[in-house]
């Protein structure tokens, strides 16, 4: 437990330009999670964050070095919970290139379909977050409209709302739901009247524009530098999409524009995020109707051990690259296991951001990060 | 049984009603009066530590609304929250916290234990360094929902039963100042 | 830029590297003594290896292995530099001031694995409590009260 008044100053100990030491969460409605931040402050402005993690760190590296190749992706399922199948597909891409597993068609199409769901969902979700953060509640209601029929889509094939274990090594756990393919384009034909709404209430406000255009300014070079990745690197320029630069599964074969603003403020956070929701639309037109025929799942043997030596494997999620690093010994548990979440290095970036800015602001800018905690942790 | 029927069987009011000329009369006790006031309008404090906090989220919207029960205001500080519902597992940095937590609130409190983390360490029960195995080593809880996450209704269903056993019995000080020895 | 090619350019920075072709990209084994030069080479020689994605360390039991993932938003290629380190007394030296993204990862090996990085601005735990003892990702870490060995 850390020392408490290492954080807190007594007044009496004010420094000479007026200096301020206050606590903001871990618990805190804003935060999204269990942040710790210490902020400096004088008057209003900030002078440095420091954020403390920690709390919510459930030793998950350790523990998947007993658990077997099988077991450990349900475990990437609750690290970061809004991208639950994108996380899962990254582990399960790992185990099928370490062993040569072939997956047939008709899997890729459908994990390609539920991963552009869920990007959908976990974008919906950070929308009403973020303009509750700035005061703004009825977006929040409006999100979960379009995300309760999401989550009614995955609870008819994959049998949970928020954490499936749906996607396996070589394909997927059980075939689809019948409704699955009329339930998503009524989702879709929904989707796309209801975006006029959200272009209505909260991109078009001139409150929420004022709170977000220059605010939180990240360069590009500062973004490659600090590791950032997804829609926090695309806003300032960088072009990092690891569905176009590394393609995996069907992305190669499908069309879609890769969202690059050049602003780096929030605003441009904002608006990368919103078109993204409309080009995963678009992808999911492209493939809904054209599911192919066939087994869901490859031929894999029972126990799974991966050969010795190292593999990394990559997936875009919503927040940006994430990455599985295993080292095997060649037995059925892995030696090292290492997950490269994209929240870590996209959280190292706050001080930059926000300092010298105001309290205000640093809630546009968190809000923008679109930070899950325990991704950080894990 | 016949005392918990009464209660689920939508009594609108505890008490008997006397109609006398010019209006009626409420006989009833302070305790049954005072106990359905505190049901119906339980306040939780938002405390969401992991995943179950998303389905505490959507039990909040529009939905599987949970404001139709009383739990309108989700407060921020738990100087002015009645019950809290810990969503989310539970780590060995986080205990002073959610201990510190719970001495902030003032009695009469409540505990909602939402999900396998919260009820006994969970998925992550074996192998690892640093979850407390349960929250109620910490704290003493009220209800347990099972689930990973527990549906929007388990939550709904938790928040009726807490009702009912608010209406039931005495607190936690009440019990212990009937029973001193 | 072809396997070949690097091999030729690192070998001309760093003489005693050794290189790993089984897997998917090119292993650089260097000392650590000669890591930091390599790196800022890296970054701002030819090859322009300006992304740095992952920094780890593994526990092979006789010693640790630091493992820097590199890569380049040029030319997408991609290698991997490794260095070992002593298992009694770790020491290596940062990468902090050629990549900002190493900080906190560095932070991280820290306090799990127990390796020193020097001249690194501000090197203490980041997710584990203050007093907390030992390291635990090392294959010898035990703690009988709150591990429940299955």
């Amino acid at each position: 437990m850390y020392n408490q008044t290492e954080i807190i100053k007594d007044t009496s100990e004010l420094g000479a330009d007026g200096e301020l030491v206050i606590n903001m969460g871990p618990q805190h409605p804003a935060t999204h999670g269990v942040l710790h931040l210490v902020v400096t402050l004088n008057g209003e402005t900030i002078k440095k964050i420091e954020p403390h993690l920690g709390f919510i760190h459930r030793s998950i590296e350790k523990m998947c070095e007993s658990l077997t190749y099988r077991q450990f992706i349900y475990v990437t399922s609750r690290m970061d919970y809004l991208s639950s199948h994108i996380n899962n597909l990254g582990c399960a891409l790992l185990v099928e290139k370490g062993m040569q597993i072939e997956v047939p068609e008709r899997a890729k199409y459908i994990r390609v379909i539920l991963s552009e769901l869920t990007r959908i969902a976990s974008h919906e979700l950070w929308l009403g977050a973020m303009a509750m953060d700035l005061g703004a509640f009825t977006p929040f209601f409006y999100a979960f409209r379009e995300r309760e029929m999401i989550t009614d889509i995955m609870e008819d094939t994959c049998g949970a709302r928020l954490t499936m274990n749906y996607i396996v090594p070589g394909g997927l756990m059980y075939d689809l739901h019948p409704d699955f393919q009329k339930k998503v384009k009524a989702f879709i034909t929904q989707f796309k009247s209801k975006v006029t709404e959200y272009e209505d209430l909260v991109t078009n406000n001139i409150i929420f524009q004022s709170r977000t255009k220059g605010v939180g300014i990240l360069s590009a070079e500062d973004a490659i530098s600090y590791g950032c990745t997804g829609p926090v690197a695309r806003a300032s320029g960088v072009s990092c999409d690891i569905r176009k630069i590394y393609p995996y599964e069907v992305y190669d074969k499908v069309e879609f524009d890769e969202v690059i603003e050049t602003a780096g403020d929030s605003f441009a956070r904002y608006i990368v995020r919103v078109k993204e929701m409309n080009q995963s639309i678009r992808i999911i037109e492209q493939l809904i109707d054209n599911i192919p025929e066939g087994d869901f799942v490859g031929k894999t043997k029972n126990v799974l051990k991966l050969p010795k030596g190292e593999f990394y494997s990559r997936v875009e999620t919503a927040r940006g690259e994430f990455g599985v690093y295993v080292v095997s010994e060649g037995g059925t548990t892995p030696h090292r296991i290492k997950f490269r979440s994209p929240g870590f290095s996209n959280l190292s970036v706050l001080n930059h951001i926000a300092a010298g800015g105001m309290i205000g602001d640093l809630m546009a800018s968190m809000g923008t990060l679109d930070l899950v905690i325990p991704d950080i942790d894990r | 049984m016949e005392l918990k029927e009464k209660i689920a069987g939508n009594e609108p009011f505890p008490g008997i009603v006397h109609e006398t000329p010019g209006g009626g009369i409420v006989v009833s006790t302070f305790d049954s009066v005072i106990n359905w006031a505190r049901s119906n309008s339980l306040w939780p404090l938002s405390f969401a530590t992991s995943c179950c906090g998303i389905e505490m989220m959507s039990t909040a919207s529009a939905k599987y609304d949970f404001s139709r029960f009383g739990f309108e205001v989700a407060r921020a500080s738990p100087r002015q929250a009645d019950v809290i519902i810990i969503a989310g597992t539970i780590v060995n940095k986080m205990a002073p916290v959610l201990k510190r937590l719970y001495d902030q609130m003032a009695d009469p409190k409540y505990v909602i234990a939402m999900g396998a983390c919260a009820i006994s360490g969970g998925p992550f029960f074996y192998n690892t360094y640093s979850v407390v195995k349960g929250a109620d080593h910490i704290i003493p809880v009220d209800v347990y929902i099972p689930g990973c996450p527990p549906r929007p209704e388990a939550l709904l269903h938790s928040l009726i039963s807490l009702q009912e056993k608010i209406k039931l019995g005495m607190t936690r000080e009440q019990i212990r100042g009937e029973f001193k020895v | 830029m072809t396997n070949e090619e690097i091999k030729e350019y690192i070998s001309s920075l760093a003489p005693a590297a050794t290189y790993d072709e089984t897997g998917e990209w090119l292993n650089i084994l260097v000392e650590p003594t000669a890591l930091k030069p390599l790196m800022a080479n890296l970054r701002t020689g030819k090859m322009q290896m300006n992304y740095l994605f992952c920094v780890t360390c593994v526990d092979f039991k006789t010693h640790l292995t630091m493992v820097y993932h590199l890569s380049a938003t040029t030319h997408r290629q991609s290698i991997v530099i490794k260095a070992n380190v002593n298992r009694d007394t770790p020491v290596i030296e940062t990468v902090c001031d050629i990549w900002r993204t190493a900080e906190f990862l560095e932070r991280e090996v820290f306090e799990m694995f127990g390796v020193q990085f020097t001249n690194h601005p501000d090197l203490r735990k980041l997710i584990l409590e203050d007093d907390f003892k030992g390291f635990p990702l090392r294959k010898d870490f035990e703690d009988p009260i709150n591990m429940i060995k299955l």
